[in-house]
C-alpha cells in the first residue's frame, strides 16, 4: 500500500501549520487505511446523550479509544459492559476536537460467540445467502456430454492428474483445460479468483472443476473466502467444486452448482461413461437393423442399399458392444449407473419409435407400394398406361405386375 | 471447434426425426429418407465416442486482456 502523507511541508513554506491542519492530515492520512478487525477486552462504556457510545478497547500493554456511532450502535443488538472480550471491526480516525486517534467501529461481537475464523465464515455464509446466491433454483444442469472441461487448481497437485485420469479413461474424447492457481497460502484466494475470471474469457468451457486435492482444514481456507465464492457463482458455465474434503463443506462448495467430494469423484460427474453410452447405442443400432433390415431386403433398390449398410454397421455394432458389456460392467458407479438409465430411456425410446413409425410397417398392414423398375413410386393412374410394366411390393416380397388399362 | 456435429446434437436430430414419423404426414420417399437418417446419425453418434484422444491444455493470459490456450505435454 502506498499512503501519502497529506502533511509534507515544503522547505520554503511561508508559514506553520494550524492545528487544525495537522489534525485533518492525520485523520486523512488514517482513513486511507483498510477496514481490520481488533480483539480486545472493553473497559470505559459510556453512552452520549447523542446516542454514541464510547469505550477503550485494551490488551494486556496497550489500549484503543472507540466510537461507536449513532447508526450502528442502534443496529447492534445490545451495549457491551465492561470486561466483555470482542472482535471488534472498524478503521482508525482522529477525533479532532481532543486530536486523538480513535478506532470508528462498525460491528462487536463476543469472543464468546466462537473462534475468529468461525464468526468470519458464518458472516460470510450469511452474505452469500442474502445475495440469494445459495439459492436451490439457481443451481444449474451439467451438460450431458462436455466437449471442454476447464479445471481451476495447482499444476502441481494430485487433483489435476486425478482428474485426469478419470476422464481418460471415462470419456476420451474431449479437451481438458487447466486453469492453474496456488490453492493454499495467503495468495491462494486472489489466485483462484483470477483464474476463475480468466477462465470466463475463454469461450469454448462447457463446465469447470474448481478445487485441490484432500488437505487439512488449515489448507481449506482458500475456499472459504467469500470473493473465491462469489466468483464461483458468477461463473458462465456451471462449476464442479471438489474441495477434497469429505466432512467440511467450504462456502465454494456451497454456491457450486454441483458438490464432489475429491476431485476424482468431480471428474465422473463432469462426464459420463463412454463404454456405458456405446452399450446403449449398440443396443439401439442392433435393435433397429434387424427389424428394418429383415423386411428392407424384399423392398426394392433403394431399401437393399439401406440394408447392406446397416448389416455392416450392426455387424461392427457388436463386436464393440460385447467387447464393452465384458469390460463395463465391473466398473459401474451408482451415479453412472443413474444416467445411464436416463441414457438408455432416451435411447431405447427412439429406438423403439423408429420401428414402430418405419414406411415399411405401411406395407405389412397390407398396403402396396407400385414402382417402376427405376423405382420410382407410381401414384396416380396416369403413371399406368395400358401395357406398363411395373413391379408392385408387398409386406413379404414383389411381384411382376403389368396395368391393363384404366 | 469442429464442423462435425456433437453427440447432442446427433441425438437431438434423431428425436427431430422422430417426431417428424410420427407426424404421419409425409410421403414414403420422404419417410424412407428420414429412417436411413436415422441409422445414419446412430452411426454418427457411434463414431463420436470412438474419436480421439484425451487433449490437455492450459489456458493462460494473454497479451490484450484475453486469454490462450497452449497444449500440455502429457
Amino acid at each position: 500500500m502506498n499512503l501519502e502523507l497529506p502533511l509534507e511541508q515544503p522547505a520554503k513554506a511561508q508559514r506553520p501549520f494550524t492545528v487544525q491542519e495537522v489534525v485533518a492530515g492525520a485523520r486523512q492520512y488514517l482513513e486511507q487505511l483498510p477496514t481490520v478487525w481488533v480483539e480486545g477486552e472493553i473497559s470505559g462504556f459510556r453512552v452520549y446523550r447523542s446516542g454514541v457510545w464510547f469505550f477503550t478497547l485494551k490488551d494486556r500493554v496497550a489500549q484503543l479509544s472507540c466510537v461507536v456511532f449513532r447508526r450502528e450502535a442502534e443496529r447492534m443488538r445490545s451495549q457491551p459492559e465492561d470486561g466483555l472480550k470482542v472482535y471488534a471491526q472498524g478503521h482508525l480516525s482522529v477525533n479532532a476536537q481532543r486530536g486523538q486517534m480513535q478506532f470508528v467501529v462498525d460491528r462487536l461481537i463476543p469472543t464468546s460467540q466462537g473462534g475468529f475464523h468461525a464468526i468470519r465464515l458464518e458472516q460470510a455464509r450469511a452474505a452469500l445467502e442474502k445475495d440469494g446466491l445459495l439459492a436451490p433454483e439457481r443451481k444449474r444442469a451439467l451438460p450431458c456430454f462436455p466437449r471442454c472441461i476447464g479445471v481451476v487448481t495447482s499444476p502441481d497437485g494430485a487433483a489435476w492428474s486425478d482428474v485426469v485420469a478419470v476422464v481418460r479413461r471415462r470419456w476420451p474424447g474431449c479437451e481438458l483445460v487447466l486453469v492453474g492457481a496456488r490453492v493454499q497460502g495467503d495468495e491462494a484466494p486472489r489466485e483462484i479468483r483470477r483464474a476463475l475470471a480468466l477462465a470466463q474469457r475463454f469461450e469454448g468451457l462447457d463446465v469447470l472443476i474448481v478445487g485441490r486435492g484432500g488437505g487439512s482444514k488449515e489448507d481449506l481456507r482458500a475456499f472459504n473466502d467469500e470473493g473465491v465464492a462469489r466468483a464461483v457463482a458468477a461463473s458462465r458455465v456451471p462449476v464442479i467444486s471438489a474441495v477434497g474434503h469429505e466432512v467440511d463443506v467450504t462456502l465454494t462448495d456451497l454456491v457450486a452448482d454441483v458438490r464432489a467430494a475429491t476431485p476424482s469423484a468431480a471428474a465422473e460427474k463432469a462426464v459420463p461413461d463412454r463404454a456405458e453410452v456405446l452399450r446403449q447405442l449398440a443396443s439401439l443400432g442392433l435393435h433397429l437393423g434387424r427389424s428394418a433390415g429383415r423386411r428392407v431386403e424384399t423392398a426394392g433398390a433403394r431399401l437393399s442399399r439401406a440394408a447392406l449398410r446397416m448389416g455392416a454397421a450392426v455387424e461392427h455394432r457388436v463386436v464393440v458392444a460385447s467387447h464393452f458389456v465384458a469390460t463395463a460392467a465391473g466398473r459401474m458407479t451408482a451415479s453412472c449407473e443413474a444416467r445411464a438409465a436416463t441414457h438408455r430411456g432416451r435411447l431405447e425410446r427412439l429406438g423403439t419409435a423408429l420401428e414402430a413409425l418405419s414406411p415399411l410397417a405401411v406395407l405389412a398392414r397390407g398396403y402396396a407400394v407400385a414402382r417402376e423398375e427405376s423405382g420410382r413410386v407410381l401414384r396416380r393412374t396416369a403413371d399406368f398406361p395400358p401395357g406398363a410394366r411395373f413391379r408392385l411390393h408387398v409386406s413379404d416380397g414383389e411381384v411382376r405386375a403389368r396395368a391393363e388399362g384404366p | 471447434m469442429t464442423s462435425k456435429p456433437s453427440l447432442q446434437a446427433e441425438l437431438d436430430r434423431l428425436e427431430e426425426i422422430v417426431r417428424a414419423l410420427e407426424a404421419d404426414e409425409l410421403d414414403l420417399d420422404r419417410a424412407l429418407g428420414l429412417f436411413e437418417e436415422g441409422i445414419a446419425r446412430l452411426r454418427g453418434a457411434r463414431e463420436h465416442l470412438a474419436a480421439a484422444e484425451l487433449r490437455l491444455r492450459q489456458l493462460r493470459d494473454a497479451a490484450g486482456g484475453g486469454a490462450e490456450v497452449v497444449d500440455l505435454d502429457r
